[in-house]
């Protein structure tokens, strides 16, 4: 037995997040945000750092990040500040990075992540604004190119306490915001175009023998996706429980932390630098940037902004309009999509019809053309009448699938589509029971296996079904042509 | 009172600034730098016990602007300074990422 058996095991992360702001333009300078421009093409004196220029707040910016500070129930400061972090990088022109270092525009809150099992409140520690660098291309021989367009892009920055004790949980919270910052209209968050950055803190608590042992901390820098935070972090906490056990003095304050990189082809993390060669950054107040002061009243007034929040919004779904949790975590995931619906219910649809049609039927055209409810140009009230007309036996669900289809190109309602398409259910049992013969006097093989072979008698009354409602032209209501098929095919006792 | 400025310190600064200095030269901003700060130490000497931390030396705040586009530069303009330049790009000496921060 090794000296070292580890009892108990319990990882600790604490997450820092860059977002990128959805302003027009930049922090400290009217250039536009741009993603794949020419390079070079966004920029002007101020964000390239030119001797004797003036950087000037931008005032959305300032709006969004006291909105994201609402919203994970921050302290906002009445009083912030803009401080320097130097360092020298090619793609920082100014050689200093604007940032806020002891007065941020957030102080103290707290997430919320629901879960019904295992609920949790991570801890916020602040959020501040700072400026985002330009980019670096290595790929060139001798030289690094530069292009400066990022440079000067607002991004806020959110640091959490170590509140955060497992892989699942870090990848849970970290969607949990993307769906939050997104909701509250500060950040496009496309996490492909880097407007959302993950950067976990992370290191383990062991449980042995001798004692309780803590590891060195790693930062795993720049990870883009909520799958690479919780891979990274698995990976991480299991090399750091290996390095434990082979290494003597591979602990917390003995060995140094250090930050690492995320190979997401081979699935591990890599060593970058040791954090005792990290930086002076020799933070100082930008003298060219005046303090800003936020008051009651503009926080009032911003707050009148915040809708109600995913979270609030999923539980009232479910307590209120009787939704399954997972239907109300689909319908709430875009805030467009869970408007709409609210909209429809407003204008009369059947709640739970409407909820099905949401997901069966609209999200899934919304998927298909890869956009999202909202722009597929269909109104509440159409998407309510649907609903209805569905609900009451007017129209039968695939036809329904057939109209939410139509709606898209034809401005008709729901209820003229359904009788120009011919697709309003015929109830006649006469008319029915017709279609139903002639199904079943044209598929004597089908016919076979319902009345004689059990194994395949399912398939085959299902096949019949969907014979029916083609002869029919989808106009026949299944349950009414399950009824008499049944019937129709039940022997007859002598 | 202030950290007295040693050998080592000077060397630490010259690195963070990205200076090289001879040892001649460490061992002359010893002295130099030496009295600079005793010089500013005499700030120390004041009574700042009913005094306000001051955190900006403008007595102004709320400085801001809309969030309205105003036209950048060209590219051609933007590299018009630029020692070196490649297709819209600035171009330095290669890099290593020694430093994301
Ligand atoms: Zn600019």
């Amino acid at each position: 037995m090794s000296a070292k058996q580890i009892l108990k095991t319990r990882i600790i992360v604490g997450m820092e997040i860059h977002v990128q702001l959805r302003t027009q333009t930049k922090m400290f300078c009217g250039c536009g945000l741009s993603f794949d421009a020419p390079p070079n093409s966004h920029v002007c004196p101020v964000c390239l750092g030119h001797p004797g220029t003036l950087p000037v707040i931008n005032k959305q910016a300032l709006r969004f990040a006291i909105l994201a500070g609402l919203a994970m129930n921050c302290r906002i400061a009445s009083y912030t500040k803009w401080d320097r972090k130097n360092y020298f990088y090619p793609d920082l022109p100014k050689n200093y990075q604007v940032s806020q270092y002891d007065l941020p525009i957030c102080g103290e809150g707290h997430f919320d992540l629901p879960s019904e099992t295992d609920p949790q409140t991570i801890r916020i520690r602040r959020a501040h604004l700072e400026e985002d660098a330009g980019k670096n291309i290595h790929d060139t021989g001798a030289h690094t190119l530069v292009d400066l367009n990022r440079a000067g892009t607002p991004l806020l920055e959110i640091v959490t306490e170590p509140d955060i004790h497992s892989a699942a949980d870090a990848y849970a919270f970290c969607a949990e915001l993307h769906r939050l910052v997104t909701y509250i209209g500060i950040s496009d968050a496309n996490m492909q175009m880097g407007q959302m950055r993950f950067e976990p803190n992370v290191n383990v608590e062991i449980t042995h023998r001798e004692g309780l042992s803590k590891t060195p901390i790693a930062e795993i820098k720049n990870l883009n996706s909520f799958r690479s935070v919780k891979n990274a972090i698995d990976y991480e906490a299991q090399r750091q429980i290996a390095a434990w056990e082979a290494n003597p003095g591979y602990e917390l304050g003995q060995a140094a932390n250090e930050n690492r990189g995320w190979n997401d082809d081979r699935g591990v993390t890599e060593f970058q630098r040791t954090k005792e060669a990290a930086h002076d950054y020799r933070y100082l107040p930008d003298p060219d940037l005046v303090p800003v002061t936020i008051s009651e009243t503009m926080m009032k007034e911003i707050r009148t902004d915040l809708p109600e929040l995913p979270i609030a919004r999923r539980k009232r779904f479910v307590s209120d309009l009787q939704l399954s949790s997972k239907d109300a975590e689909t319908i709430v995931d875009h805030r467009a999509t869970a408007d709409l619906f609210e909209d429809a219910i407003e204008a009369g649809g059947p709640t739970d019809m409407l909820s099905k049609q949401m997901i069966n039927i609209w999200l899934s055209l919304a998927n298909d053309r890869q956009t999202d409810i909202a722009n597929l140009g269909v109104s509440a009230a159409g998407i309510a009448e649907l609903a209805g007309i569905t609900d009451r036996g007017d129209i039968n669900k695939s036809a329904a699938k057939q109209i939410a289809e139509a709606m898209l190109s034809d401005k008709q309602s729901p209820r003229e589509l359904a009788k120009h398409l011919g697709l309003v259910q015929v109830k006649d049992t006469a008319a029915t029971q017709a279609w139903v013969q002639q199904a079943i006097d044209n598929n004597a093989p089908a016919v076979q296996d319902v009345l004689s072979n059990p194994k395949k008698a399912k398939a085959a009354v299902g096949f019949l079904r969907g014979q029916v409602m083609r002869i029919s032209g989808g106009q026949a209501d299944p349950k009414l042509v399950g009824e008499l098929i049944e019937k129709l095919l039940t022997p007859k006792p002598d | 009172m202030t950290k007295s400025i040693d050998a080592d310190m000077v060397r630490r600064v010259a690195i963070l600034a990205r200076l090289r200095v001879s040892e001649d030269e460490v061992q002359r901003y010893v002295g130099q730098l030496s009295r600079i700060f005793d010089y500013v130490d005499l700030l120390n000497e004041v009574n700042t016990d009913n005094v306000e931390p001051l955190t900006h030396a403008l007595p102004v705040t709320n400085v801001l602007r809309e969030d309205v586009v105003r036209p950048s530069l060209s590219s051609e303009q933007a590299l018009a300074n630029a020692p070196q330049a490649d297709r819209g790009f600035f171009v330095v000496p290669k890099v290593l990422d020694q430093e994301s921060s």
